[in-house]
């Protein structure tokens, strides 16, 4: 992820913004011209809980370089109760405490680094609610 | 009158035991509990560091307050464990919560009082009329030599205070500064590890500025330590901020609410901010509140603060500093603490 294609997504990446389809009202995220439900393409901003419920999930053992050191780890599809899905790495969890229907809060952590030298790259995860 | 009209505190949910400290270096674990008064501390996750305690800490100042983002008009984060060298913590922070573009930011950094040093000057931006809200962040990930004192005590997490004029939670009646060059802890530029001067901590930094900044908001509000309900001085250790107490006749049950550090350890520019956050946790309306920090270099930042009737209401959502302290998610190891605070060497 080059640092240009970082900061294009920092409204959706930092603070969750999603979209909400003026005719079927479903919540999309991220952002999109199509709505994948209608077809429509009239959107207004709609904002997502920090809240959520585990909808499949899968651990990760051989990762990408850059998450090499947090192997293994959760990687999950999330449903925010606007009916958002996200799909995010879980953590500050046991692997076998996360499957469907595990409520999740989301918090906001350091998603991968750059290298030693290049930027920090931040977003949400999912961690275990309670 | 200005004041705190949002607070939040956030701590990593990992922590290593003094006991698992000190048997990697061969240590008696007994005569550091009692020396440093330290039983546990918390050790930020690999994906945790000062700019994502910032934004969650913020996060619950933000909804405690129910105020609009946008209408903070200035962001401090002072913390000596800034992610970026160049760069600064505060710009991510104020586009994860929705505040600005217009809005001034800027990184503090005076080792453990960046925090307190960051809400003097919210405080004063709000008083004066420049900006409506101003948000005020100590927060950091520190870090301690391996086999250094400092080891059984640097820790990771960090509050956040909002300052406006209106929907006071706390009332800030006074404020005062102390400082000198006192070269008792300090870290040179590109260094890893910070030095400090040993027992030279003691006396000449920490209690004389602690003290001195103590009685000088004593002397300048006219009043006694008894008109306080709460007090809390900056925790290097358990030990210090208590003696502290003692010498300027605060009482254990003024100190032991903010006492975070026996549980969290030293999270140096989140150290009395999050005492703090702990105290308006449970503390009652009219309730004066006594804040001293402390940072290496050296200097303090005393603070008067009384609770209004909002409080209570206000703090009914967001995290309590002492559930997080009293549910850690697990302990880990020595090795797992290396791994995590990135002390092993790894190949590119
Ligand atoms: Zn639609």
């Amino acid at each position: 992820m080059p640092s240009p294609g970082y900061w294009r997504g920092i409204p959706s990446r930092l603070r969750l913004e999603a979209v909400r389809c003026s005719s079927c009202e479903n919540v999309v995220y991220p952002s999109r011209r199509i709505c994948p439900h209608c077809h429509g393409t009239k959107w207004e901003p709609a904002e997502l809980s920090r809240t959520g419920e585990v909808v499949t999930s899968t651990v990760v053992h051989v990762a990408p370089d850059d998450f090499a050191m947090e192997a293994p780890y959760v990687l999950a599809l999330i449903e925010t109760p606007e009916g958002a899905r996200l799909m995010l790495q879980v953590t500050d969890c046991e692997l076998n405490e996360i499957g469907p229907g595990t409520a999740v809060n989301l918090e906001f952590r350091r998603i991968r680094a750059e290298g030693n030298s290049g930027i920090l790259c931040y977003g949400f995860k999912a961690v275990p609610a309670g | 009158m200005a004041g705190i009209v949002g607070y939040g505190a956030f701590i990593p949910r990992h922590r290593i035991r003094s006991e698992e400290i000190a048997r990697q270096w061969g240590k008696d674990a007994a005569a550091i509990k009692r020396g440093l008064v330290l039983e546990e501390k918390s050790v930020p996750g690999i994906d945790e560091d000062t700019i994502t305690i910032s934004v969650e800490a913020a996060r619950d100042a933000v909804e405690r307050a129910g105020i609009d983002p946008i209408k903070i008009g200035a962001v401090y984060i002072g913390s000596e464990s800034h992610p970026y060298a160049v760069k600064p913590s505060g710009t991510v922070v104020v586009d994860a919560l929705g505040i600005g573009p217009e809005v001034h930011v800027a990184d503090f950094e005076f080792a453990c009082k960046a925090g307190t040093e960051a809400m003097f000057v919210a405080l004063g931006l709000v008083e004066s009329g420049r900006v409506e809200y101003a948000l005020a962040i100590g927060a950091d990930t520190s870090q301690g030599a391996p086999n250094d004192a400092l080891e059984f005590s640097a820790s990771a997490g960090g509050a956040a205070y909002i300052f406006g004029k209106r929907d006071l939670l706390v009332d800030v009646l006074e404020t005062y500064s102390y400082t000198s060059d006192t070269p008792d802890f300090w870290r040179r530029e590109g260094r890893f590890y910070p030095r400090h001067g040993g027992r030279f901590t003691g006396e000449p930094a920490y209690f004389r500025h602690v003290t001195s900044a103590t009685r000088g908001i004593l002397k300048k509000t006219g009043m006694n330590p008894e008109d306080f309900k709460y007090a809390v001085f900056h925790m290097p250790n358990g030990k210090f901020p208590q003696q502290a107490a003692k010498r300027l006749g605060f009482t254990k049950e003024q100190m032991e609410t903010g006492l975070v550090v026996v549980k969290m350890g030293n999270t140096y520019s989140g150290s009395s901010p999050t005492g703090l956050a702990a105290i308006l946790d449970v503390a009652d309306p009219g309730d004066k509140i006594l804040l001293t920090s402390f940072g290496s270099g050296a200097g303090s930042d005393s603070f008067v603060l009384q609770a209004t009737e909002l409080l209570p209401q206000r703090r009914t959502t967001g995290r309590k500093v002492w559930s997080m302290l009293d549910t850690p998610l697990r302990y880990v190891t020595y090795g797992e603490y290396a791994k995590l605070r990135e002390k092993i060497i790894l190949n590119d």
